[in-house]
């Protein structure tokens, strides 16, 4: 089963279409913003459970209102019964504080109810994990283009690491975008989004340089065509099954991992498909030939 | 590359049975002692995490003051006269005359001087000095505040360990983070509250006396009762402290029908409470803990026992609390909670049902996915999966690894992941085996051409786990130890697992035609 689909005819328009998607992405980013969580903002959150059939989420929050925490956010989470609540919070050190507020809840709310996790970040700690976390994802992609520039020539690495660029900042606009919580998770997700990207880049790239070094004859923009049709299977197998896996995370593993798996979901299909549509086209602006990895072996 | 010797392949099948019997010390209880498991998280299995930041500025102050007295006594014994010294927010500003500048200089820059030590360890002074015409300015140095802070933090976390022990909660973990936070793990625990309350408080006890005016010698200050509000002016004379103390307990006093918290003192302590005692009767003695009066009984009679009792209203709970705090001792200063998680139990066991569940559902799909597409291939592939599944939770074991939720999705990943190597190899053989008729050649091909490859993907995913690794905090941290040994294992079972099944496979069907579909 031989393929041959003309992956390099749509080399040009897709281009376009990601640096519109990366434009788009980046306003988004710097015009709205992301939503950060407790661990990047610092606050309390309290995930709450409320035992009646069907609770209304404004009793909720009317009684959360009369409780003076200032401005408050509430949403549902998971199932019905399930509700998160968010606020600001000067100082931490109250010890009696969330006993208090349970107790002064319970005049409120006539429903029984648990508090099934209380976070508290301070500002000092909120700043650091969000430091922590930049530093980190700008270090993963740093070390990638240092590995890739070891492993292939500089013109491979520059691509490599433009894919990865595609998917880091287009996968935090959607982010952005639909206002979707970004916290500690989500910063794993995006590494683990750096390396499966690279992976994907890296299969793909070992083949185009093992066929410049066996065709002489082949110009980059068809060897690239014909090294993805080669992975193809491969391509579209591990995506698959890694999609797969992260499906069922996103289904079934509960509600605290729905923004990691759905990160990663995006950044699975980003990275696949940037791994064909952005580093292959990459390797043709860059004219790059037999004698570009020739040239290294001597 | 197919090629294995009966000596490796009797070595793979003992490493891969040794493994099935580590990872399957967690589901077994064996009740030995030594029997290693997977250590659940603290959002898997329900408890609370603190992050504690001691507030160091009353210890630095407190240090710069002594130091103050340690230089004027020191000039006094050298006989070098000092015009000024006074201490300026943190810095020390000493006025001395011309003529002694130079001989100053060389003593505060003497590795052998006491009075501004050196620290070989760190190459450098406790006090950073800098001279202006006559007067020296100086200023604790980086190393000489980092002393200063490492000592007070070993000192509270030894209270905050006497603390939490007397709570009695199940294996608390207590950690030193940097030069001044604690981090405080408590398993089990769903309200932090009372834990929080007892460690949100230094416990600084003292016994001081009533002072008539306020030009006394060692200084009065007025501080407040807490039950009437009532302002007392105290002398800043410490008769007691609580480091005095050597036990606490809460008592009822059969008398009044009041709660109190009972004391004994050491010798020490029971000379200077009799004395005082005796010179001050009449005279109101101020209990003081954590800078408000919480007595103030007038003294009757000679204390001369070495015990006594405080009474202050308190309700058995509190008279618990505080004889907790005066046993465990005060805290060199004053701690922040600057970071709390807690989970509660049933949260977690919720979790861990909503893991397992996706894992299984997860590990099904991709098993599907592939005997569907590789049919007696995709089978080794799975049975390749299955081993790697047992080889992780068998090095999780060994590493007595903490397992969090996203540390289940890590090796949800994993799963999902892992055949990749598998199916490099797969489309790389079906490539060889179009162009070599002899299956035993197109085989090896398929494996050796395919190495550099898998190696390759793998590391990029290993150097982003590394770096999530360091960076990571908590439950995240969980999820890249997974996601390193997941990709760790894969490897192992990919190179010898797979390739062993393969191998016999194709020497079984040597002559016929194989076809990876």
């Amino acid at each position: 089963m031989k393929k041959d689909y003309r992956f390099n005819q749509y080399y040009k328009s897709l281009n376009v279409f990601s640096i519109a998607l990366i434009l788009l992405s980046l306003i988004f980013l710097i015009f709205k913003g992301l939503n950060y969580g407790v661990d990047f903002k610092g606050g309390t959150l309290i995930e709450i459970r409320v035992e009646t059939e069907k609770p209304d989420i404004e009793i909720l929050r009317s009684s959360f209102n009369k409780l003076n925490l200032g401005k408050i956010s509430i949403k549902n989470f998971g199932s019905d019964n399930d509700f998160v609540v968010k606020f600001k919070r000067d100082k931490l050190n109250d010890p009696e504080f969330i006993e208090n507020l349970q107790r002064n809840l319970s005049q409120e709310l006539t429903q029984d109810f648990s508090f099934r996790r209380v976070e508290n970040v301070g500002p000092k700690v909120s700043s650091e994990l969000l430091k922590a976390g930049v530093t980190a994802i700008c270090l993963s992609l740093m070390a990638m283009l240092i590995y890739i520039w070891i492993r292939f020539e500089w013109q491979f690495s520059v691509g490599a690491i433009a894919a990865l660029f595609h998917d880091v900042i287009i996968t935090l606009g959607i982010f952005s975008a639909l206002s979707l919580e970004i916290n500690l998770s989500i910063v794993a997700a995006v590494l683990t989004i750096v390396g499966y990207s690279m992976n994907d880049t890296v299969v793909i790239y070992d083949r185009v340089r093992e066929n410049l070094k066996k065709y002489s004859d082949i110009k980059i923009f068809d060897l690239t065509n014909l090294s993805i049709n080669e992975t193809l299977s491969r391509t579209i197998i591990t995506s698959s099954t890694t999609l797969l896996a992260l499906l069922s995370i996103f289904l079934f593993g509960g509600e605290i991992l729905k923004g990691f798996s759905l990160a990663m979901i995006l950044g699975v299909i980003l990275g696949t498909y940037s791994s064909i549509f952005i580093a292959n086209p990459l390797l043709v602006f860059f004219k790059v030939s037999q004698k570009t990895v020739l040239k290294e072996d001597n | 590359m197919l090629y294995f010797s009966k000596l490796k392949i009797t070595l793979i099948a003992l490493f891969t049975l040794f493994m099935v019997m580590v990872s399957s010390s967690n589901f077994l209880d064996l009740d030995l002692d030594k029997q290693k498991k997977i250590k659940l998280g603290l959002d898997l299995q329900g408890g609370s995490y603190l992050l504690l930041e001691l507030d160091n500025e009353p210890v630095i102050k407190q240090k710069l003051q002594s130091k103050l007295l340690e230089i004027k006594d020191y000039f006094k014994k050298n006989k070098i006269k000092i015009l000024s010294l006074k201490l300026d927010d943190k810095l020390i500003k000493l006025k001395v005359s011309k003529d002694d500048v130079e001989k100053i200089s060389e003593i505060f820059s003497d590795k052998e001087s006491t009075i501004n030590p050196y620290y070989f360890q760190y190459k450098a002074h406790q006090l950073d000095v800098k001279i202006n015409g006559d007067v020296f300015n100086l200023e604790l140095s980086k190393y000489g505040i980092i002393l200063i802070k490492n000592a007070s933090l070993d000192q509270a976390i030894e209270i905050v360990r006497k603390r939490v022990d007397e709570v009695g909660t199940n294996e608390p973990n207590i950690l030193k983070r940097g030069n001044d936070r604690i981090l405080l793990e408590l398993p089990g625990l769903d309200n932090p509250d009372r834990i929080k309350s007892l460690l949100g408080k230094t416990a600084d006890l003292a016994f001081r006396l009533e002072s008539e005016s306020s030009n006394e010698s060692f200084g009065t200050e007025k501080l407040k009762l807490i039950e009437t509000g009532e302002e007392l002016l105290l002398s800043k004379r410490v008769i007691i402290s609580g480091d005095n103390l050597v036990d606490a307990s809460p008592r009822m006093d059969s008398l009044n029908n009041q709660t109190v918290v009972s004391f004994t003192l050491d010798r020490v302590g029971s000379k200077r409470f009799a004395q005082a005692t005796k010179r001050n009767i009449g005279t109101r003695l101020a209990i003081v803990l954590d800078g408000q009066i919480i007595s103030a009984p007038v003294i009757r009679d000679v204390i001369a026992g070495g015990s006594g009792q405080i009474s202050g209203g308190f309700t058995f709970q509190s008279a618990t609390d505080l004889a907790l705090l005066l046993r465990s001792g005060a805290l060199p200063a004053p701690l922040n909670i600057i970071e709390e998680r807690t989970v509660g139990p049933d949260l977690g066991q919720d979790s861990i049902n909503a893991g397992i569940l996706s894992l299984i559902i997860g590990f099904l799909l991709v098993i599907g996915f592939m005997t569907f597409k590789y049919r007696i291939f995709g089978i080794i592939a799975n049975f390749t999966l299955i081993i790697n599944l047992i080889l992780l939770i068998s090095i999780l074991t060994l590493l007595e690894a903490t397992l969090t939720l996203p540390g289940i999705a890590g090796i949800i990943l994993t799963v999902g992941m892992a055949v990749d190597a598998n199916v490099l190899i797969f489309e790389r053989i079906k490539e060889e085996t179009s162009k070599e008729k002899n299956n035993l050649i197109a085989f090896d091909n398929g494996y050796s051409k395919s190495k550099i490859t898998i190696l390759d993907a793998n590391i990029t995913t290993i150097i982003a786990a590394i770096i999530l690794f360091i960076f990571g905090s908590g439950p995240v941290k969980g999820f890249s130890i997974t996601l390193c040994v997941g990709i760790l294992t894969t490897l192992f079972s990919v190179f010898f697992i797979a390739r062993l099944l393969t191998s016999i496979y194709v020497k079984i069907n040597k002559h016929k035609e194989i076809i990876i579909k």
